[in-house]
């Protein structure tokens, strides 16, 4: 593949990642909800981002031209080959966390396709533009979760509060980028996470401003490489879960 | 079981397209009215079947009663002059 | 009033239900209905509200182990319908006179029930295509018939959900069939779902019309329309040729043709299995309380955090 193709491959794989990782996650709350409303709320995000990543994949393996299915890609990768941020893969804990993660992730993605959906590839724009409007809602919805549990009762918001405090160590990774970045920056492909920073810290900000949540001042370990596929140790249990059956029977089809 | 957990009932009203009325739906478990139409859009809107969602408290709903039905609409029935094939158009006239 | 008054006046309004019920008319919640229908058709929407909740855990099983994307995003879909459909049935049995939290507590202190069909084991993938096809194509097949029934808010629901059904049926029917088309091992899984769902499956539409207590009532008040043996037979009818059709063996070696009735004949039905199934001795029945008892709890908070954060905030609004 040319490097501008390869560059492609590897950036739409990475967002597809996300999708597919935190669509998983989302998955596991099916029946285990706090609410029936809430059930279908939360598998109605999982359906945006898995139709998400479908559509970033099968891009993906149309730019790479090895035949490769967006299958291949999601069953047959293993763990140091997945490109997600290690956000999307930590375990749902309880609904803060869940919606936390959500509202954390979404921002960022929202911000992130809003651009894309400006990009010069037509395709990449085209999934942006579809992903944007999905996104508008998922932040909506896991921003009002994080309002109410915040500003709720003592005991919403000491939950909330942990959830913030344990997931915030992995928002800088969010902006990380790398030589696949710039490659696409330059063409007009795809965009600058650093010049969204501060349009997401005042998005975050005004949000836990009405959550009654302040930033951590300390953070501790903050997490990078997801993208260049150094994980946490949780997404390795994922995939063994998720990747079972196309693996358990390799010569079936599904 | 506590009661502080149990969220008010409201009342989904959906529009099918551009220019129709907005009809009765079901309805959804809420907290709040914010809540009320993100619930109410995913559980009745999310196959595309609404443009647009009202949401009312069901407690707000007034209703008239079977026990009305004779009075209320009854003396309506007698005054056909209201209802258009009520009127005999010319022969030949296609639009009206 | 006299009380030999009140009693003409409660038979004379019995009389005049039981002839708008006759003459086709839709009974709708302000309507005046002898307890007993109200009684009835509550436990019944309850029930089957239940069974659609309910419904959603042996599919979540397998949700995140789905083989294929399309395959997961169709089982979400799937699943995601039923939890709407419980909440339009649990929306239509609130015109009844009781809350959504009532029929909560009553299923999971365990004086409701629920469909016993829910309390087998989702036990590989192939169970996922077995229960789209034989347990929602049971669920149609009664659907159909309630979406004339006579209470407007049960009739509507059931609307609603038959157009949603159809392709779960469908989609499990698809995966069966692909199945059987695919390698040796993904036909023995096939083989072995459709063995084991078989049987739950032709159960779930009731026990046998002598068997069944509640049934000639609710015929007689047009809201069931058939019985459950018609619908049983019905069932059975349209099935089997579906599972000839991909190969599969019914597993029940006295089902045969019947050329002058033009209907499949069947085996014995195990009503001992069923009997034990429902009243809570099947084999998933305590896992799935459990969950839906540990949901119930683990949201307690959550419920509880939302409506403290409306109570401030009308508080501040109106000041």
């Amino acid at each position: 593949m040319e490097n501008n193709h390869q560059a492609l491959f590897t950036y739409c794989v990475r967002l597809a990642d996300n999708a597919l990782v935190l669509a998983q996650r989302l998955c596991e709350w099916c029946g285990h909800g706090p609410i029936l409303e809430e059930d279908i709320a939360i598998s109605n995000m999982g359906l945006d981002l898995l139709g998400q990543s479908r559509a970033l994949y099968t891009y993906a393996a149309t730019l790479e031209g090895a035949g490769r299915t967006e299958d291949d890609l999601a069953f047959h990768r293993n763990e140091r080959q997945f490109l997600n941020r290690c956000l999307v893969e930590q375990p749902n804990g309880d609904f803060a966390v869940t919606m936390m993660k959500s509202f954390l992730y979404s921002s960022l993605a929202y911000l992130q396709f809003r651009e894309l959906s400006r990009s010069k590839d037509e395709t990449l724009s085209g999934i942006a533009a579809k992903a944007l409007k999905e996104l508008t809602y998922h932040v909506r919805h896991s921003s009002q979760w994080v309002i109410r549990l915040g500003d709720g009762t003592d005991e919403s918001h000491q939950r909330i509060s942990i959830a913030l405090q344990d997931l915030w160590g992995f928002t800088d990774e969010l902006f990380e980028m790398d030589e696949v970045d710039r490659i696409l920056i330059q063409a007009g492909v795809a965009c600058d996470l650093e010049a969204l920073r501060s349009e997401w810290n005042q998005m975050v900000e005004e949000v836990f401003g009405q959550a009654l949540l302040s930033l951590p001042s300390v953070v501790g370990y903050r997490s990078k490489g997801g993208f260049k596929g150094i994980h946490t140790e949780h997404l390795g249990h994922m995939l063994s879960e998720m990747q079972y059956l196309p693996r358990a029977y390799p010569d079936a089809k599904w | 079981m506590s009661s502080s957990d149990n969220w008010p009932s409201w009342e989904v009203f959906t529009q099918k397209g551009d220019g129709s009325p907005h009809e009765h739906a079901g309805n959804v478990h809420a907290p709040d009215a914010e809540m009320a139409l993100l619930n109410a859009r995913d559980v009745y809107a999310r196959r595309m079947e609404a443009v647009n969602i009202w949401v009312v408290p069901t407690v707000s709903i007034v209703a008239s009663t079977p026990e009305d039905m004779g009075p209320f609409f009854d003396p309506a029935n007698d005054k056909m002059y209201r209802w258009p094939n009520f009127y005999k158009t010319p022969e030949g006239i296609k639009q009206i | 009033m006299e009380l030999h008054e009140m009693n003409s006046d409660a038979a004379e309004r019995e009389s005049r239900f039981l002839k708008r019920i006759a003459e086709g008319q839709t009974i709708e919640p302000k309507d005046w209905m002898p307890e007993r229908y109200r009684k009835q058709l509550l436990r019944m929407m309850s029930q089957h509200a239940h069974s659609e909740v309910v419904g959603m855990l042996p599919e979540g099983n397998w949700l995140t182990r789905a083989p294929s994307l399309m395959r997961k995003s169709v089982l979400l879909a799937k699943i995601q319908d039923e939890a709407g459909h419980g909440l339009y049935i649990y929306s239509g049995a609130e015109t009844l006179g009781t809350s959504r939290e009532e029929m909560i507590d009553q299923l999971l202190t365990g004086k409701a029930k629920y469909s016993s069909i829910f309390n087998y084991p989702s036990l590989n993938w192939a169970d996922m295509g077995a229960i789209g096809w034989l347990v929602d194509g049971a669920a149609i097949v009664n659907q159909t018939m309630l979406a004339k029934c006579s209470y407007g808010p049960y009739a509507r629901a059931m609307v609603r959900i038959c157009k949603e059904e159809n392709f779960h049926n469908k989609q499990g029917y698809q995966i069966m069939a692909h199945l059987m088309r695919g390698t040796k091992e993904q036909q023995e899984m096939a083989q072995d779902a459709f063995n084991r769902w078989w049987w739950p499956s032709i159960m779930m539409l009731g026990p046998s019309d002598k068997n069944s207590p509640n049934s000639a009532e609710l015929m007689s008040w047009k809201v069931k329309l058939q019985s459950n043996d018609e619908l049983r037979q019905r069932f059975i009818d349209r099935t089997v040729p579906q599972a000839e059709a991909i190969g599969l063996t019914v597993p029940d070696e006295k089902l045969k043709w019947n050329p002058q009735t033009r209907h499949y004949e069947f085996g014995e039905i195990n009503w001992d299995e069923f009997n034990q199934v429902i009243s809570g001795n099947g084999p998933c029945n305590r896992l799935r309380m459990k969950q839906r008892r540990d949901a119930h709890e683990n949201g307690q908070w959550v419920r509880e955090a939302a409506l403290a954060h409306a109570a401030k905030r009308a508080k501040s609004e109106a000041a």
